[in-house]
């Protein structure tokens, strides 16, 4: 049975209908990646399935579970954890705290062994921890923002357009860390507009447009098909 | 120059009421993004209980503060939860209407419950005090007890928003409410949390405030409350060290006011010192600049 699965959801921002009937699933160990123009609906299917926005219709199931009605703080608990678009790092709070609030729902006694592992995953958060958020670079802030929805140690991790925003090496080696954390075992639905980077490291994808899926497929099919190459990688 | 630091004295203990009072007030506006002008009559609610518990039931004033923050903290979550909390998405201004309206309600309330008479708050902090410089300077008990709590309270408090983890929470929460709940925290929570803490440093403001001017009215707390909201505009609203230097501050300055210049208008030499402060720095002493993010 799939991790996640997303059943015809339609959502709505007051009389605008954005998400329509959009279905997919992600089973356990995939990366799977929604790509799509600005204004698709991406990130809007992201903030519905961990609970910021609900679907009028349709129904979204997580582990078995139906997690319609059920509070953004108790999906966390449940093993899902959402790394914004934008990063959304808290500034104010230095890198550790950062890091603490990712583990927020977690015993205290395990959360220094999950933040040894994210500081082997980014070292440059260890160098940075007390440090306060803000003052870090665009990259190291999502490093950051990544690290801290690990620190949950989540069975599915959504990202929300991870590269936004950075210069090239840095999208490269964000994208090199998504491709570890699979071959690491995790699950992981990927945002992206960069459909090119998006797709070379996903099991599968999927395709929207205006808040539809068009095209769904792997990764590495998605990439060579005529449509997608035309429509999203400028050929 | 002894009376000048009698002043001083005197200033720093009305100032540390301010300074309780606007850590409510600025630790709310800082995790509900709201002015609760009905804090001040929460101070009111509070003096009343302790005074009751104690002059009519025989309390211990131990036991009268206690039931008095117990109550307040009570009193401070429910409104917020009944009044507050469905206005959550709504416009600034609704919640900013329902809070008058609030503050309005609790004084009323207690004009019906406790009648307009003013009412002598017991004095349980009486005692010689302490004598200076050869008994030139006489500092009261209440100045004395005043201060320590004010002090104890901005550790204690200090402490727990820097190193506990529910702290740690309500900071996230108050920099960014959708990232806090993707990290698990139940912002509704959190903010009745801080509801609740607010309130119950306005039952210890309200016990201090009448020990020291013992006439107790249902309006007792409406002045001091909007003079700890300048306070903790003057620090920078939503800064805790903000509030408590900004409280001092005011209570030093409104006491220099009276002395030196004039007890009729030391209130507006007060207001005018807000304001000049606001012109010079518009984010108050210690206030973050809030930085448009793009």
């Amino acid at each position: 049975m799939a991790l996640l699965s997303v059943n015809d959801i339609n959502v709505y921002y007051g009389s605008i209908h954005a998400i329509k009937g959009v279905s997919f699933e992600v089973n356990e160990g995939e990366v799977v990646t929604l790509i799509g123009a600005n204004g698709a609906g991406k990130s809007t299917i992201l903030n519905t399935v961990s609970g910021l926005l609900h679907s009028k219709t349709g129904s979204v199931a997580f582990d078995g579970q139906d997690i319609g009605g059920v509070a953004p703080h108790n999906i966390v608990k449940m093993g899902m954890a959402h790394c914004p678009e934008g990063r959304r790092v808290f500034s104010q709070l230095t890198v550790e705290e950062n890091l603490q609030m990712g583990g927020f729902t977690r015993p205290s006694s395990e959360i220094p062994q999950s933040m040894e592992e994210v500081y082997t995953q980014f070292p440059r958060l260890k160098e940075r921890r007390r440090q306060i958020a803000g003052t870090l670079s665009g990259g190291e802030q999502q490093m950051l923002a990544m690290g801290r929805a690990l620190m949950s140690s989540p069975k599915l991790l959504l990202l929300d357009e991870p590269s936004m925003g950075l210069a090239p090496i840095l999208v490269a080696q964000i994208f090199d860390i998504i491709d570890q954390l699979h071959k690491a075992g995790k699950t992981i639905l990927l945002v992206e507009q960069n459909a090119q980077m998006a797709l070379s490291i996903a099991t599968r994808g999927y395709v929207l447009e205006t808040g539809k899926v068009v095209l769904t497929g792997e990764g590495r099919d998605l990439l060579v098909n005529d449509a997608v190459r035309k429509a999203y990688l400028g050929e | 120059m002894l009376t000048f630091l009698n002043h001083l004295i005197n200033g720093i203990s009305l100032g540390s009421v301010y300074a309780i009072i606007a850590l409510g007030y600025t630790m709310v506006y800082g995790i509900a993004k709201m002015l609760n002008f009905a804090h001040g009559d929460v101070i009111m609610v509070g003096a009343y209980v302790c005074f009751f518990a104690v002059s009519s039931f025989g309390l211990p004033p131990v036991l009268g503060v206690l039931l008095a923050m117990l109550v307040c903290t009570i009193l401070g979550m429910t409104i917020e939860r009944l009044a507050y909390k469905p206005l959550r998405q709504a416009p600034s201004l609704a919640v900013l209407i329902t809070a008058i309206g609030v503050s309005y309600f609790l004084q009323n309330s207690a004009q019906l419950l406790w009648g307009s008479n003013q009412k002598m708050f017991p004095a349980f902090l009486s005692g010689d005090g302490i004598s200076l410089f050869r008994g030139q300077i006489n500092i009261s008990t209440v100045t004395v007890v005043t201060i320590i709590a004010c002090v104890i309270i901005m550790l204690v408090l200090t402490f727990f928003t820097n190193k506990t983890k529910m702290g740690k929470a309500m900071r996230a929460c108050s920099e960014d409410k959708g990232a806090a709940q993707l990290m698990g925290i139940n912002v509704n929570s959190t903010i009745s949390m801080t509801f609740a803490i607010g309130s119950a440093l306005a039952a210890i403001a309200g016990v201090l405030l009448c020990s020291a001017y013992p006439t107790l009215i249902p309006t007792t707390g409406s002045m001091p409350g909007i003079k700890a909201f300048t306070a903790a505009v003057f620090g920078g609203i939503g800064s805790i060290p903000g509030a408590m230097l900004g409280g001092i501050l005011l209570g030093i300055i409104e006491i220099f006011a009276k002395a030196y210049i004039s007890t009729q208008v030391s209130d507006a030499i007060v207001f005018a010192v807000l304001i000049i402060v606001l012109l010079v720095k518009p984010s108050g002493l210690l206030g973050k600049p809030i930085r448009e993010k793009v």
